[in-house]
C-alpha cells in the first residue's frame, strides 16, 4: 500500500500530472496577461517527454556522480512532499506527530539538491546560480519557519492532520488578522521556493542563461523540471492546508471549492510573477530578512494575543 | 513516428547563435519572440543555454573568429538538434560570399563537425517573422 501511495496516488503519477497541468496553467495565464494565445494544454507534457528523449551531456569538469544524483534526489524528495501532503488531506489521522517538521525538511531538499548539482557542474554560470540559490534559501527560510511556528502554536498541534482538525473546529486560520499577514509572507516564500519571478535570480535566464540549470540537459534537466512542477502543485496545496482548511474531498461541492481555492492561489502566484521585475539577490535577501521577517514576527505576536 | 519525435516537434526550445550578422536578422528574431507573433503557441521557447536547446537559430556569416565558437556551441547542444540558418547570410553567404574573411559557409562548417546534422534554411534579407514561422512550421512537418 505504501508503494501505491508513493508511486500512484497521491504520489508520483498523480502529482506529476497535476504539477505539469499546473505549470501549463501558469504559462497560459501568463500568455493571457501578455495578450497572446499561449501554449496548448499538453505543452508541459511535450516538454517533459522531449527532454527524456534527449542526450544527457556530462560537462568535462563535472563531478559526475553528484551532478547526476542531484535531480533524482530532488525528484524523490518532492514526490515525498506531495505524498505526505496528499495523505494528510485525505484522512486527518494519516499523519504522525511532527510530520510538519519532516515535511519542512523535505521541502528544503530540492533546493539543496539544486545547490549541490549546480555546484558539481563545474562551470562558472552554474556556480553563480548555485551560490544565489543558497543565499535565497537562507533568506526565505527565516520568515517561513516563523510562519510555520505561528501556525503550530495557534493550532496547538505538530502534525498536518492536527492543524486541519483545528481549522475544521475553529474556522480557517486565514480568516484572522494574523492569518492574513502570515499568508502574505508564506505566499512570497512559496514564490521564492518555486524560483519564480521576482525571486528567480538563481536561474535568471537572461543573465546567467539558466543559472543553476545551465549545464543540465536531457533527462537530468527533465528530473529537475518535474520536481519543480510537483512542487508547483504541492506548495499551493500546502498553503491551503496551513491557512484555508485544506482540501476536503467529500461530495461534489467540496471538490469544487477545493479546486477553486487551488486555482485562486496558483493564479495569485502567476500574477505576482507577471507584474514584478526580478530582484537582485541582495535585494531579495534583504526583503526576506527585513520586511518579511518583521511581518511574520508581527503575525506571531498577534496570534499569541489571539487575533 | 515515436513519442520522442512527436514530443520534440511540439516543443522546440531555441537558442540564438549570432555569428556576426548585420544585426537585422537578430532584430527580426527578437520581433518573432514578442507577444504579437506568440510562438509559444507552437511550443517554441527561447532558452539561455545551448544545453537546453533543440534548435539553434544561426544568423550571419561565420568568419574566422566565430567559426570555433560556432563549433563549440554545436557540440554543447544536446542531440538531437536542428539548425535553422536564418537569413541569406547564414544560408549561402549573401553578398559576403567570397569575401576575404568568410572562408566557408555555415552549413559546411556544421556538416564537417557532424555529417548527419539536420540543417534547414530560411532565406531572406532579413526574413520576416511570418516567413520564419512558416519556415519553422513547414520544416517541422517534414521532420
Ligand atoms: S541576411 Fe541580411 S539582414 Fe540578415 S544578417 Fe545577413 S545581411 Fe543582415
Amino acid at each position: 500500500m505504501q508503494v501505491f501511495y508513493y508511486l500512484i496516488f497521491p504520489g508520483f503519477l498523480f502529482a506529476a500530472v497535476a504539477g505539469l497541468l499546473t505549470t501549463w496553467f501558469d504559462r497560459k495565464v501568463t500568455a493571457r496577461v501578455h495578450y497572446r494565445v499561449g501554449p496548448p494544454w499538453f505543452q508541459s507534457f511535450a516538454d517533459f517527454f522531449k527532454l527524456m528523449g534527449k542526450e544527457v551531456i556530462l560537462p568535462e569538469n563535472a563531478k559526475k556522480t553528484g551532478f547526476l544524483l542531484a535531480p533524482i534526489v530532488a525528484l524523490a524528495a518532492s514526490v515525498l512532499v506531495a505524498t505526505i501532503l496528499g495523505l494528510s488531506n485525505w484522512s486527518y489521522d494519516n499523519g504522525f506527530v511532527g510530520d510538519i517538521i519532516v515535511f519542512w525538511y523535505f521541502l528544503a531538499v530540492p533546493s539543496i539538491m539544486i545547490i549541490l548539482g549546480a555546484g558539481a557542474a563545474g562551470s562558472p554560470l552554474s556556480a553563480v546560480g548555485s551560490s544565489r540559490e543558497m543565499k535565497l534559501l537562507l533568506g526565505y527560510e527565516v520568515p517561513f519557519v516563523i510562519v510555520i511556528t505561528m501556525i503550530i502554536f495557534k493550532a496547538g498541534s505538530l502534525s498536518l492532520g492536527g492543524i486541519l482538525e483545528y481549522q475544521l473546529a475553529h474556522g480557517p486560520i486565514l480568516y484572522s488578522l494574523s492569518g492574513v499577514i502570515a499568508f502574505i509572507v508564506a505566499l512570497l516564500c512559496v514564490q521564492a521556493k518555486l524560483g519564480l519571478v521576482p525571486f528567480d535570480a538563481p536561474e535568471a535566464e537572461t543573465e546567467l542563461g539558466g543559472g543553476a540549470f545551465y549545464d543540465y540537459s536531457g533527462a537530468a534537466l527533465a528530473g529537475f523540471k518535474l520536481s519543480k512542477a510537483i512542487l508547483f502543485y504541492s506548495l499551493p496545496i500546502f498553503l491551503i492546508t496551513l491557512f484555508w482548511g485544506g482540501v476536503r474531498i467529500d461530495g461534489g461541492i467540496g471538490i469544487l471549492w477545493a479546486l477553486l481555492k487551488y486555482i485562486l492561489i496558483v493564479a495569485l502566484i502567476t500574477v505576482i510573477r507577471n507584474t514584478n521585475p526580478r530582484l537582485r539577490i541582495d535585494q531579495a535577501v534583504k526583503f526576506f530578512w527585513g520586511w518579511m521577517t518583521i511581518l511574520s514576527v508581527i503575525a506571531f505576536i498577534l496570534s499569541v494575543n489571539g487575533l | 513516428m515515436g513519442l520522442k519525435t512527436a514530443a520534440l516537434k511540439k516543443s522546440i526550445w531555441v537558442f540564438h547563435v549570432a555569428c556576426s550578422p548585420c544585426n537585422n536578422c537578430d532584430i527580426e528574431i527578437l520581433d518573432l519572440l514578442t507577444p504579437r507573433f506568440d510562438v509559444e503557441r507552437f511550443g517554441i521557447t527561447l532558452v539561455g543555454s545551448p544545453r537546453h536547446a533543440d534548435a539553434l537559430l544561426i544568423t550571419g556569416v561565420a568568419n574566422r573568429h566565430v567559426t570555433p565558437r560556432l563549433i563549440q556551441t554545436y557540440r554543447a547542444t544536446a542531440k538531437p538538434c536542428v539548425c535553422f540558418l536564418f537569413g541569406a547570410c547564414s544560408s549561402y553567404g549573401n553578398f559576403f560570399r567570397g569575401s576575404y574573411n568568410v572562408p566557408r559557409r555555415i552549413d559546411e562548417i556544421i556538416r564537417e563537425e557532424d555529417p548527419n546534422a539536420i540543417i534547414l534554411y530560411i532565406p531572406g534579407c532579413p526574413p520576416k517573422p511570418e516567413a520564419m514561422i512558416a519556415g519553422v512550421v513547414k520544416a517541422l512537418s517534414i521532420l
